[in-house]
């Protein structure tokens, strides 16, 4: 089965539950676990939130965009900003790096992200905005490379 | 709101939302502060009784009042918690930390 979906939204924080809710509920048609859908949820939320408070630095006028494919399945998921961008990725998706200790932020989001979905790859340079591109197969196994 | 935080002895107990994300979480960080200035206590207790859904902002809020309360000997708790919420805090190596009880 074959689906997408594609939306953009405001870098607002309230905004963070409406992405995964809508992820969500779009994954919903290849049948995944609770597990699943608890793993997606927290992947796209902590994705989102860096969209958010990283990204635009808390100016709610950027946008957000979420693009969401169904491929047999897999369900591949993109978040986009076209804010400030990551100048360092692999220092950013170290555990407990942040660069934003006073906001409370852990260092957890990219981890989580690597820990819940398949795979994960992070597009981004200083001034050139970022984009998260994460995938997860629903079903038991986890899901292994092309032609899987 | 306020009724999510009380204090019981020494201890500040906080009721944990539905969902944990970064929009709920400074609301809860602050309060938690508020409390743990205004009523001196040196424990904090996190209770997920009601949470179904959380992310790294929840691993930041109780990071952010164990580094507040450790240095005076204080300690945090989280109880309550689904293995869902106790698998972020082992990945996050939080139960180091924090004593996971039922």
């Amino acid at each position: 089965m074959n689906n997408e979906m594609k939306m953009e939204f405001d870098a607002r924080s309230e905004n963070e539950s409406f992405a995964r809710v809508a992820v969500a509920a779009f994954v919903s048609e290849l049948d995944p676990t609770l597990e699943e859908i608890s793993d997606i949820k927290t992947a796209v939320s902590e994705a989102v939130t860096n969209a958010i408070i990283h990204g635009y630095d808390g100016i709610t006028d950027g946008k957000v965009t979420l693009y969401c494919r169904l491929e047999k399945d897999v369900i591949h998921i993109e978040v986009e900003d076209t804010g400030r961008g990551i100048p360092d990725v692999e220092q950013a998706m170290e555990p407990l790096f942040t660069t934003k200790p006073e906001l409370n932020r852990s260092g957890m989001g990219f981890p989580f992200m690597e820990a819940f979905m398949d795979d994960l790859e992070v597009i981004s340079g200083p001034g050139e905005g970022t984009r998260v591109l994460m995938k997860k197969k629903i079903g038991c196994t986890p899901w292994i490379g092309d032609g899987e | 709101m306020e009724e999510d935080f009380k204090v019981i002895d020494n201890y500040l107990m906080v009721k944990m939302p539905e969902e944990i994300d970064h929009h709920k979480s400074s609301y809860i960080s602050e309060n938690a502060d508020r409390f743990i200035l205004r009523e001196n206590v040196s424990n904090v207790v996190f209770d997920f009784e009601d949470t179904r859904f959380m992310d790294s902002s929840g691993i930041g809020i109780l990071m952010g009042r164990y580094k507040k309360i450790s240095c005076f000997g204080g300690k945090v708790f989280a109880i309550n918690a689904d293995h869902r919420i106790r698998r972020l805090l082992m990945l996050s190596g939080l139960h180091k930390i924090v004593e996971i009880m039922e």
